[in-house]
């Protein structure tokens, strides 16, 4: 093997690559990226039984060939590269690397012990790069990190006719993105619970690409690619294995049928003041929202401990009873930055109850597809 | 170094068993245990009669009987420990506001700001001491000295029923004849590893030069232990421990394999640490079990929530799950339950699940809290204990 290689390129395809290696990996083999240059292209990529990652990258090929080395290791090295092009070969069990007057000399592992990577399933359809990275976003981070509740970690993907929906939840809020696909069947309907971790990493990769992203979903018969997931968009695939969501719980039965109050924020400003307030605030205590006639009051703080409260105005007018609701600072404002608009429709039907947070415009009409359900922090016994 | 000896350690001289004494006099000089009334329990407490037997705490109660057929063995009464304790705690804090509990029987206290009103800390130390004698009936041991190290040292030489001040020109003095195992945190292990090195005396440790206490202990054990051998601790008496932990255990009067009579069990321990969790207005996030197995190999294995718990159905649904991981079905002679990381519970502010019902398990439990303040503990209990009580063995034994 031996290949020229322009070296932004190159930086770029390994440390993608790289990321998802893992740190301790279970075999040696696994810590490795995988370099085969097969018809001019170079073709880098990880895997670790779980998620598998690959990018193709264009060179000037002077042999054809494999060879895997330490994918932590090229990846620093190569993002330490002056901007010159890259030469790469492989002699006996070493990885010769020149770049302008800086030599390298890696060791390799054997190539023939890697395992090979899983078959991308059979695309299902396509998405908006940007669009779908923008959407995954806005849910993964209402994804849980206990690995003891693993369907809570995931990011459901609802795939039904031209409706792409994605759901997470930690138990404590949910968030839901609705956008449009193109699939390959119009009468698709299934689902899939894909880890959120790598969704957001994946979408974060893709979404500047721009283009489209394929979704490619293994069949449920057994065929090739059961249980897994795939998405291409550029050079790029990414395949993952699926978290068992057969029990996934109804979560959109969460959302009430209808809501007997409503308040509209600026986003900015309240994100500010939430900030603001919620330094005195100590972790897992709430910050205070009261919404009334007279506007939006937040507080946070005890009567021992420090407090803060500041003022705000609503966009419209509140209406109707004053309505207390205590946060935990953090699940606010991760939902309010997640909606991406001017305003904030909160929605509510008691102190108690789970409200609802959506967007909207400068104007306060509310901007369908996404809604974001917040569980209040019950104050007093 | 220091100015001024006024820290205090007051160690009270066989707690428990004193209490018993104090309301049963005709038991005053003959070796009395507490703990340990079954087959199975564990000494909690022993009259220096019966010490002079061998008799230790945390002793099994099989091995006690052995070396002292004749003793008094008494069941563990908590209540009367805990109130006790409380009046001891109060005597304290007529001497100074800087008291720091450390657990029902010994405290340090800061009397540097009592000279004025009391004296010197050596007449503040006689003076606690006679008083009591006097009003509780009990006997304490005390160290004075110029910190919490030296203090407990001093308290531990003194007993039972003795005083020692350590001056600050009269610490190295004290201190460096000791042998190593008085050093605070060196148990068997570390005072192996100093031997090794020919390290005996607490004064060897302070001769000995920090590499040498490296290569035997380790990086940060070592700044530790050159700091005590030369009487340095710069811990402040602290009025504001709060308990970062709390838990219940039992042994059990024959090992129990069953999983059902286990499952029992812990929900009572589970039970017991909710409630006194939310007496204290605390709730934690760590849950761990104990399992002492038939050969009394002892593990502990424990899981962080997400959010801090104070309800026994959430501590009791972690702990079955930890310990039938741990268990392998195998028998178990003792099995405790703790909850970790506690917290206050600040404005009783509480996170709930969106799924989560409105009336909760823990409204049915702080509903049971006030049945059980006005009508006595047991009157409310899960179905489960109705019948059959958990199998136990001696008191479950409150722990901080």
């Amino acid at each position: 093997m031996k290949f020229r290689v322009e070296r932004d390129a190159l930086a770029d395809a390994v440390a993608w690559t790289a990321k998802s290696l893992p740190s301790r990996p279970s075999v040696p083999v696994l810590a490795g990226a995988m370099l085969r240059v097969t018809d001019g292209r170079l073709q880098v990529s990880g895997f670790d039984y779980e998620v598998s990652n690959q990018v193709d990258v264009e060179v000037q090929a002077d042999a054809d060939g494999a060879t895997l080395v330490s994918g932590r290791l090229l990846a620093e090295i190569t993002k330490a590269l002056p901007a010159k092009p890259v030469e790469m070969a492989a002699v006996g069990s070493h990885l010769e690397l020149v770049c302008g007057s800086a030599r390298f000399t890696l060791p390799t592992m054997p190539v023939e012990d890697y395992p090979s990577l899983p078959e991308l399933p059979a695309s299902a359809g396509r998405v908006d790069a940007p669009t779908f990275a923008a959407a995954v976003a806005q849910v993964a981070m209402a994804a849980g990190r206990d690995e003891t509740l693993p369907m809570m970690t995931g990011v459901r993907i609802e795939l039904s006719g031209d409706k792409l929906a994605l759901l997470a939840t930690d138990r404590y809020r949910l968030a839901v993105r609705e956008i449009t696909w193109a699939p390959d069947d119009p009468s698709i309907d299934v689902n899939a619970l894909v880890p959120a971790r790598t969704l957001a990493d994946t979408a974060k990769t893709l979404g500047p690409l721009g283009g489209e992203v394929t979704i490619a979903l293994g069949g449920s018969g057994g065929g090739a690619g059961e249980g897994m997931i795939g998405f291409v968009g550029g050079t790029r695939r990414t395949t993952s294995r699926l978290l068992d969501g057969q029990s996934y719980p109804p979560v959109r039965s969460l959302f009430a049928p209808s809501y007997s109050s409503e308040a509209r924020v600026t986003v900015p400003a309240l994100i500010e003041v939430v900030k603001r307030v919620a330094l005195v605030a100590e972790k897992a205590t709430p910050v205070r929202l009261s919404f009334s006639e007279d506007g939006l009051v937040v507080e946070a703080g005890g009567t021992e401990e420090a407090r803060a409260s500041e003022a705000m105005e609503t966009v419209v007018p509140f209406t109707g009873e004053t309505m207390t609701v205590a946060f935990n600072p953090q699940y606010l404002l991760e939902g309010l930055s997640a909606l991406g608009a001017p305003t904030a429709v909160f929605s509510f039907n008691d102190p108690f109850k789970p409200a609802v947070i959506t967007p909207a415009g400068e104007d306060g009409a509310v901007i369908e597809g996404f809604r974001y359900l917040i569980m209040p922090i019950r104050v007093g016994r | 170094m220091w100015s001024t000896s006024d820290i205090l350690h007051v160690d009270m001289d066989a707690f428990f068993a004193s209490v018993e004494i104090r309301r049963r006099p005709a038991l005053r000089g003959l070796p009395v245990v507490v703990g340990g009334t079954g087959n199975r329990g564990v000494v909690t407490s022993a009259t220096y009669e019966a010490r002079a037997f061998g008799i230790r705490s945390a002793m099994p109660a099989m091995r006690a009987r052995a070396l002292c057929p004749h003793a008094i063995f008494l069941p563990g009464d908590m209540q009367a420990y805990a109130e006790a304790s409380r009046a001891v705690m109060a005597l304290f804090r007529e001497f100074t506001p800087l008291v720091e509990q450390l657990s029902v029987d010994e405290a340090f206290l800061d009397v540097s700001g009592a000279r004025r009103l009391f004296g010197t800390p050596e007449e503040i130390a006689v003076l606690i001491r006679r008083r009591m004698a006097a009003e509780q009936q009990l006997t304490c041991s005390i160290g004075v000295a110029p910190n919490k190290f030296l203090a407990k040292l001093g308290s531990t030489r003194a007993k039972p029923d003795g005083m020692i001040v350590i001056p600050p020109d009269g610490v190295l003095e004290f201190l460096h004849p000791l042998p190593v195992s008085a050093l605070w945190g060196v148990g068997k292990r570390t005072e192996e590893s100093l031997r090794r090195m020919g390290l005996s005396t607490v004064g060897d440790v302070a001769q000995a030069s920090r590499a040498m206490l490296r290569a035997a202990v380790g990086q940060a054990a070592a700044e530790h232990l050159h700091e005590l051998a030369w009487g340095r601790d710069s811990r402040r008496v602290s009025t504001e421990r709060v308990d970062k932990s709390l838990g219940s255990e039992t042994t059990f009067e024959t090992d129990v394999a069953d999983a059902e009579a286990l499952r029992r069990t812990i929900l009572w321990l589970s039970q017991q640490v909710a409630t006194r969790a939310r007496a204290a207005d605390t709730a934690g996030r760590t849950i761990s079990v104990k399992l002492r197995f038939a050969d009394f190999r002892t593990i502990t294995r424990s899981r962080t929530l997400h959010t801090p718990t104070d309800v026994a159905q959430e501590i009791f649904r972690t702990a079955v799950e930890l310990t039938e991981a741990a268990r392998g079905g195998q028998k178990l002679r003792l099995i405790g339950v703790r909850l970790e990381g506690l917290v206050e519970v600040a404005g009783s502010a509480r996170q709930p699940a969106l799924d989560e019902p409105e009336h909760s398990w823990r409204d049915a439990e702080v509903a049971t809290d006030a049945v059980t303040a006005k009508f006595g503990r047991g009157v409310v209990r899960p179905a489960s204990l109705v019948k059959k009580r958990p199998e136990q063995g001696s008191p479950a034994r409150p722990q901080t």
